[in-house]
């Protein structure tokens, strides 16, 4: 199974995805430019991602708590952003496609 | 500026994470003074600032502990050994001097020196997170500002603080009485801050004493470093500018390493490379510990930077106290190790 990834820089990457990892973790293992400095719970908002339209209705809806973090911490907000560390990789993602959000990049 | 008096001591410990507040109580064990800074206004690091409620699992004999819990438990532990804080300061040089010494110098001109130093710092120091707005660097420190020092500053400007937590709610209540205008500028209408602040707030807004305007700032405009406007874009009215001389944004903090990066330490991606015997870095004398250090095997967990803690404090003795004779004892049966915790 695999995910399709479009970095800060408009490069594609398409990486194998596991079952049951966060999408962010997956991103995260392919070294990817992802900063994801909270590690998954859900207190900053650096692993903020666009997913394409196409996919988002295959989502289950933000929680609370994840939209008042992309509110509060992120930038350039858009109808399709979520957090990647609170969209779980399951099955039915299989070729789900995303595009990391600026403000997401490690330091250089 | 002048510079204070140095402060001499055992060893400075840059970060005051629950990793930086360990390593004061391995090093008190072995008789080792340390002095702690952080660009945080408290201790904990991340634990406070990022996951004060959060509950944390993998701390060993403790099931459950909070972020906050954590650093209170650590802070008790410590206390013994009359650790020295330097808050909301950030080290950012760190040289060495005619005797041999390491000196660690602070954005706040706090000057310390030791034999050994050891940075715990973490992810790096929690900085401001800027709005990605073209050209606000122009504008940076005099007309957009990320952070309050002296209120008065701010005195009859008209200022425009933008975000929707307890910093932007905060600053909108405490500079509005000294203002000449306060508009608050937020993407939805609801807030992420204290109750009694979102009220307060309301109500100076309901009484026209404050602007409040659901939408994002796109723009600044103005010419040499002086702002003049900045353009808002609002889901429901387009875009509009709003007369300003002023910016606060507030977006919350990232970590960034920071001048640590000029300490003429090897690094491997922004992290400081050690032997896994000492925890000492390229530079004699210099440690890494915690979630800022790389060598194989490497886990960022809070059990691994105590365990790194303790081996570090029996290279550091060496250099502390190199004519005594470095002595194993464990807490349980050294009445020695005890009266220095206090128990005995």
């Amino acid at each position: 199974m695999r995910i399709t990834v479009t970095d800060q820089n408009g490069t594609e990457h398409k990486i194998d995805a596991l079952e049951g990892w966060s999408v962010m973790e997956i991103i995260r293992d392919h070294d990817l430019n992802i900063k994801a400095e909270c590690g998954g719970c859900l207190s900053c908002a650096t692993c903020h991602v666009y997913v394409d339209k196409d996919w988002l209705g295959k989502l289950h809806p933000p929680r609370d708590d994840e939209t008042d973090m992309l509110e509060a911490e992120a930038f350039a907000i858009e109808e399709n952003s979520r957090l990647s560390c609170q969209i779980l990789f399951t099955e039915e993602l299989n070729g789900l496609k995303l595009t990391l959000a600026p403000g997401t990049e490690k330091d250089a | 500026m002048t510079k204070q008096d140095v402060i001499k001591t055992d060893a400075v410990i840059i970060g005051a994470g629950p990793v930086g507040l360990f390593a004061v109580f391995e090093l008190g064990l072995l008789d080792i003074k340390a002095h702690l800074i952080d660009i945080l206004d408290r201790p904990g690091g991340q634990c406070t600032e990022l996951y004060p409620e959060k509950p944390i699992y993998d701390i060993p004999a403790l099931p459950v502990v909070t972020g906050q819990e954590l650093t209170d438990r650590l802070m008790e532990q410590i206390t013994p050994f009359k650790p020295e804080f330097h808050f909301s300061q950030m080290a950012d040089s760190l040289a060495k001097t005619e005797d041999g010494l390491w000196r660690v110098g602070t954005d706040d001109d706090t000057l310390l020196e030791a034999p050994v130093v050891i940075i715990a710092a973490g992810g790096g120091s929690f900085t401001p997170k800027k709005p990605p707005i073209k050209g606000i660097e122009e504008f940076e420190n005099t007309s957009v500002f990320y952070a309050v020092r002296k209120m008065e500053q701010f005195r009859d400007k008209n200022i425009l603080i933008s975000g929707g937590g307890d910093s932007a709610l905060d600053w909108t209540l405490n500079l509005q009485p000294i203002a000449q205008s306060v508009t608050l500028v937020h993407r939805r209408d609801e807030f992420r801050a204290a109750p009694d602040s979102v009220n307060k707030m309301r109500t100076l807004a309901n009484d026209n004493k404050i602007t409040l305007h659901i939408a994002e700032p796109v723009a600044l405009n103005g010419a040499n470093g002086q702002l003049e406007s900045v353009r808002l874009r609002s889901k429901t009215s387009g875009e509009f500018d709003v007369v300003c001389d002023t910016m606060l944004p507030f977006y919350g903090l990232t970590m960034k390493l920071g001048p640590v990066a000029n300490f003429g330490l090897n690094l491997h991606e922004n992290l400081i490379p050690v032997d896994t015997e000492k925890f000492e870095t390229n530079t004699p004398g210099i440690f890494a510990i915690g979630d800022i250090n790389h060598y194989p095997g490497k886990l960022k967990l809070i059990l691994s930077g105590f365990h790194e803690a303790a081996l570090m404090a029996q290279q550091a003795f060496r250099y502390i106290h190199p004519d005594k004779k470095l002595r194993f004892q464990y807490t349980t049966s050294s009445s020695s190790l005890q009266e220095k915790l206090g128990v005995k």
